[in-house]
């Protein structure tokens, strides 16, 4: 079974390359602490930790856009001015990916990767990856306005992705109304 | 006179009412006492009441964790996930030559995922087929087990799997929900070629190498060639007491950096898929392809060539070289509608000096009612020299989940 020196160079290779992947790399675990993100994102200031509860409305509103029944009383969020942070979990194909969104002025700053625990589509933390969503706002259908170049395979961990950045863009409209011409908040 | 009188009472009055409004040392001593007290008091009362809050807060957020980890809980807490996928097919095909017309509709696939995450690490996941709807004695389906595998984390870019795994080749091998890919039929080249869908058993690892670049290496069980049979497809034992006489060995290296866009490439080695039956017959596979998405189009191309031992020749004339490709443009009219075109061609006995291709044109839509729920509609043209292509429509309907 292993005589041939095809299984030996397969052996040799598999040792080199098993040398060349670099720990440093991480495709899966935490990224980022919850903390470590809020302070990254609002340095060198102080964000409010706020709670946005999840009232019978909210929580509808919130379904449709996951397309999955949505548990838990209250989301915590952190807001300097009008910019608001959100760690938020969706499930890609099996496990839950953790993501950080940052809304500024009812727009996408950042999305950002804080966990991966798929086998699979861990590119998605990538930062050309994440730099698609930058700019997206909402539309009326409560989708993402902008289109996002996806991966081959791992199709789940997009969607997952662009699911979480559309909640968040959601919940910020929620606790920042905007104004109409009239000065009433829509 | 009068005026003095008055003065001299006025003066009376603000003496009395002097005397009246400023207590004495002793009074305001006794005053402040008094207000020292009340304020004694209602310091305590205030303490009391700021306990109280604070004890309520603590209350209410212990209440609140509660609430939401009991309503967390079964989704959070459930290490055994289900999930799967399915796809009926109707297929009106003619033949060129008029012989074996195809008429019929067929539950192509019923597939059920099982997976159970042991640790954060540690997982095992499982696919469970039933092919034609019917298997059995004389029926014309089958139940297959197309994966089950230990997966493991050895470190956060380095995984291991052992057990019977999908071959990390082509595009539609390891990922074939129905509503991830285009045309009602799998393409010809990675079913007649690769051949998918193609499992063996064995270890693999897999990780990255760098940003955007991850191998996968697999040492497994090979494919049989019973006498007669020259095509890989025919080779797959489909890890059932299969012959593992001559194993066989796969890598793949594949680049993610760019958004949309995946190139990769495969190639497997074949030690001897007679395995030790008669003369040994050794085959090496190279497999390519091109995935790459940008806004509403998309387009993925694939190339995949087994170069076999000359013995091979022996059971078919120039089954020697295997060769297929196909190149498939898409593009998504609406989130919901998508339409593609796709050539391909492929050969199972291109060493030979005879045309033996078969060439096939591609025309259809996607409709997706979810998702994850897919309506499927095409058109074929397929060619060959010896005038047995077949041409029509086929229509499916397909869901993951």
């Amino acid at each position: 079974m292993f005589n041939s020196a095809y299984n030996r160079i397969f052996f040799v290779g598999l040792l080199a390359t098993t040398l060349l992947a670099s720990p440093l790399l991480s495709a899966k675990g935490v990224f980022q602490s919850g903390p470590d993100f809020f302070a990254e994102v609002f340095a060198p200031h102080k964000p409010q930790s706020k709670v946005l509860w999840m009232t019978a409305d909210i929580r509808q509103q919130a379904e449709k856009i996951l397309d999955r029944p949505v548990v838990g009383l209250r989301v915590r969020y952190h807001q300097l001015d009008g910019k608001t942070a959100w760690i938020l979990e969706e499930i890609g194909k099996e496990m839950p990916i953790t993501i950080g969104v940052v809304i500024n002025q009812h727009k996408i700053a950042k999305v950002k990767i804080l966990a991966y625990r798929e086998s699979r589509g861990g590119e998605v933390r990538y930062p050309a990856y994440m730099a698609q969503y930058e700019g997206a706002v909402l539309t009326d259908q409560r989708k993402l306005d902008k289109s996002i170049d996806g991966i081959t395979g791992a199709t789940l961990s997009v969607w997952a992705v662009n699911k979480v950045a559309a909640l968040a863009l959601y919940y910020h409209g929620l606790v920042n109304p905007v104004e109409s011409t009239n000065g009433q908040s829509k | 006179m009068k005026k003095q009188l008055l003065a001299a009472f006025i003066g009376l009055n603000i003496t009395a009412v002097a005397q009246a409004a400023t207590p004495s040392a002793e009074e305001m001593w006794e005053i402040i006492q008094q207000q020292q007290e009340q304020i004694s008091t209602l310091k305590e009362q205030l303490s009391n009441n700021d306990s109280r809050i604070s004890e309520t807060e603590i209350i209410a957020e212990a209440t609140i964790s509660a609430v939401e980890q009991i309503s967390l809980a079964p989704a959070a807490s459930s290490k055994t996930t289900l999930g799967g996928y399915g796809e009926v097919h109707y297929n009106n095909l003619e033949k060129d030559d008029g012989i074996g017309d195809k008429n019929e509709v067929d539950f192509h696939r019923f597939v059920l995922f099982t997976s159970h995450q042991f640790t954060d690490s540690i997982r095992f996941f499982s696919e469970l087929e039933v092919e034609h709807s019917i298997a059995g004695d004389g029926q014309v389906g089958e139940v297959e087990l197309e994966q089950a595998f230990i997966e493991w984390d050895i470190s956060a870019n380095q995984s291991a799997k052992a057990g019977l795994f999908l071959m990390p080749i082509g595009i539609i091998n390891e990922t074939h929900e129905p509503n991830t890919f285009y045309g009602t039929e799998r393409n010809n080249v990675e079913k007649y070629i690769i051949p998918a869908t193609w499992w063996e058993a064995g270890a693999a690892l897999n990780g990255e190498l760098a940003q955007g670049l991850s191998y996968d290496i697999a040492a497994h069980s090979g494919l049989f060639m019973d006498d007669g049979e020259y095509k890989p497809r025919d080779g797959r034992q489909k890890v059932g007491k299969a012959k593992a006489d001559d194993m066989a060995f796969t890598g793949r290296l594949k680049y993610t950096a760019i958004p949309g866009l995946e190139l990769a490439t495969s190639v497997q080695r074949q030690n001897d898929v007679r395995q030790g039956e008669g003369e040994g017959i050794s085959g090496t596979l190279i497999e390519t392809h091109l995935a790459w998405q940008k806004n509403d189009f998309q387009l993925r191309a694939l190339y995949a060539a087994w170069d076999f031992d000359t013995a091979i020749n022996d059971i078919k004339q120039g089954a020697d070289e295997q060769t297929g490709f196909y190149i498939e443009p898409s593009y998504k009219l609406t989130d919901k509608i998508g339409v593609f075109a796709r050539f391909s061609e492929y050969d199972n006995t291109a060493g030979s000096s005879v045309d033996s291709a078969v060439e096939q044109f591609d025309i259809g839509i996607n409709y997706w009612l979810h998702p994850n729920v897919v309506f499927k509609m095409d058109y074929q043209d397929q060619d060959n020299n010896s005038g047995t292509g077949s041409d029509g429509f086929n229509i499916g309907v397909g869901f993951s989940y």
